[in-house]
């Protein structure tokens, strides 16, 4: 079972990736499940979601506690929530920044990390110059098909165009392909 | 149709395909994308002739559910929390008066504390309102316990509610089949009310009775809810026969045959709770699971049977009752009262807390040994309390406890932050 936790702030798009997730996995024929952490739902606070794929049925309904992979979409969380918490030391991390890794001063836990196991890609810059709004998601998604081969580009743009349509859908594909194409091993 | 959905979706989807007549619902978390997707789908003309009637309160949907029911149009709604208590005088009167409406309850705390995570205390406080009561483990369920909702429900003229744990369910997109018209065509026959207020035929319905009678009409409440007992397997059956999928029905065993500890429990921690057993199985230990489906009417018999063989029962609950302890637990005492078996409360997962593979290993680690107090709070953080407590006794007016407790915990929190 590959097991994914996303953290960002609400407005980000942190349950839609998460179902989007599903979605694509769900369209390998394999199982999966998306499930959110929801607090008070508004702009800027803490959101948290929760993403199993695995080839059997997934009956767990646990919060994920121990992440193959941590999607970070907004980098202030890192002093803000005890994001690393249970991270596997074998464990995949994937953040949205346009800056370098030293620039985050989280060198404890990029210490602990095998090499090419930490991802960056300028998310919210992508969905700006497609989007035109700072919604770094679909972004991040497309990056998670660079770092591993758990689930194909394409099948995150199927999920894609299964959550939404027309211009949102063709420009949020455009962004997961050039994410997909920019990510960059720490 | 085999979907990656999300479970509100999954439901709103297998309702309409019941052929609801009449749909009276109020928005409120974590119900709420139930009654859009259904607004959603009655808007674009996807069900039939269906009304939905947008009313002002959950009051009025139950009461707008009461008429329309009553004059013989299948009828749906669904609350959680706050809004099932809103709604509770007419929740009495739709079972009272023996109309066939199916609820879902989108499970959630009832505060204050304001809390909008998943327990099961809105339901429990309609335990005695004489609705027939289901609970789900899964998404799966949760689309096909709708449809064979609606047959019991007319099948046997009384009120069903089916019970899915809020955000755990109600929000996870996991992969679900839900059931195809035709196929809830084939299962579900046209309703034929067994009561019907017609302007033509005029009857009354909601008499006052008095000494002479009332108890009759109560007893035969009672009575009619346990003739479900009878129609909730077979329908279960039948529908296991037609979709291929076991869903419903009034308890399940999970390797629970011949062990010395049983856990028995509700709803989605089912999952959660199979993946520890397995564990502990794996380590040598006799123990099992069952899961109740059928909470009102309470299956006492299949109980007794399906636990005859334990030495012990570990009842795992998301209620409370204040003041007694585990609501789910004083039932299964009651109905393994003639045979020995110790019956252990545990109460958990209150207000949406995380119950992890973690936690309910160390709980059951103790309970197989007979360790846990009585009743046991899972995952309690005893140190707040004390301090809350001791609080409490040495200040003069200390003002509430709820916004205390979360004072102290922050303060705790950030001086764990500052000792990294």
């Amino acid at each position: 079972m590959f097991q994914i936790r996303i953290h960002g702030r609400g407005g980000q798009g942190v349950v839609t990736a998460a179902e989007m997730l599903s979605i694509a996995a769900f369209a390998e024929d394999r199982h999966a499940q998306a499930i959110p952490s929801f607090g008070s739902e508004r702009m800027g606070a803490p959101v948290v979601a929760y993403v199993r794929i695995d080839e059997d049925p997934i009956e767990l309904t646990e919060p994920v506690l121990r992440p193959d992979l941590l999607i970070i979409q907004d980098p202030t969380l890192f002093h803000a929530v005890d994001v690393f918490n249970g991270l596997a030391d074998d464990g995949f991390l994937l953040i949205n920044t346009a800056r370098r890794l030293p620039e985050l001063r989280i060198d404890d836990a990029l210490a602990r990390l095998p090499d090419h196991h930490v991802y960056t890609v300028a998310a919210t810059e992508l969905a700006l110059r497609h989007l035109g709004r700072p919604t770094p998601n679909t972004a991040l998604l497309g990056a998670f098909t660079a770092l591993s081969d758990v689930l194909h580009l394409e099948s995150v743009i199927t999920a894609i165009n299964d959550k939404f349509s027309g211009d949102i859908a063709h420009n949020n594909v455009i962004v997961a392909r050039a994410a997909h194409d920019a990510a960059q091993a720490g | 149709m085999l979907q990656q959905i999300e479970g509100s979706a999954a439901v709103a989807q297998a309702v309409a395909a019941c052929r609801p007549e009449v749909i009276a619902a109020y928005p409120i978390t974590p119900q709420t994308h139930i009654v859009e997707g259904l607004g959603d789908m009655v808007k674009r003309g996807l069900v039939g002739n269906c009304q939905f009637l947008n009313v002002e309160s959950e009051f009025g949907a139950m009461s707008a559910c009461i008429g329309s029911s009553a004059t013989g149009a299948r009828t749906y709604t669904a609350t959680s929390s706050q809004g099932m208590l809103f709604m509770m005088e007419a929740v009495y009167n739709a079972s009272g008066l023996g109309l066939p409406i199916v609820m879902t309850v989108g499970n959630r705390a009832i505060g204050p504390p304001i809390n909008i995570w998943n327990d099961w205390s809105d339901s429990m406080a309609a335990r005695d309102a004489a609705w027939i009561q289901l609970f789900v483990e899964d998404n799966q369920q949760a689309a096909d316990v709708h449809v064979q909702a609606f047959r019991l429900a007319e099948a046997a003229s009384l009120p069903v509610m089916v019970c899915m744990d809020g955000f755990i369910l109600t929000h996870a997109y996991t992969r679900v089949d839900v059931p195809d018209q035709a196929d809830v065509d084939n299962f579900l026959p046209v309703f034929e009310p067994q009561q019907v207020l017609d302007p033509l035929a005029p009857i009354t319905m909601g008499a006052m009775v008095g000494p002479e009678a009332f108890a009759e009409v109560r007893f035969l409440a009672h009575y009619k809810q346990l003739e479900a007992l009878d129609l909730i397997p077979r329908h279960a059956a039948e529908f296991e026969a037609l979709f291929g999928r076991d869903s419903g029905g009034l308890l399940k065993s999970f390797d629970a045959e011949d062990k010395s500890t049983v856990v028995v429990t509700m709803g989605s921690v089912v999952g959660t709770m199979k993946s520890v057993l397995a564990d502990m199985r794996q380590d040598g230990l006799s123990i099992g699971l069952l899961s109740i489906r059928s909470y009102r009417p309470f299956p006492k018999q299949q109980l007794c049977e399906a636990l005859a063989g334990a030495k012990r029962v570990i009842v795992f609950e998301k209620s409370l009752a204040v003041g007694m302890g585990g609501i789910l637990a004083a039932d299964v005492r009651m109905a393994l009262a003639n045979l020995p078996i110790a019956v252990h409360s545990v109460i958990g997962g209150l207000g949406g807390r995380p119950i992890t593979r973690d936690n309910l290993r160390r709980m059951l680690d103790k309970g197989v040994h007979d360790e846990l107090e009585e009743p046991h709070f899972h995952d309690l953080d005893v140190a707040v309390v004390h301090r809350e407590l001791e609080r409490l006794r040495h200040i003069q007016r200390p003002g509430p406890s709820a916004e205390s407790i979360l004072r102290d915990i922050a303060g705790a929190e950030a001086i764990a932050r500052s000792s990294e």
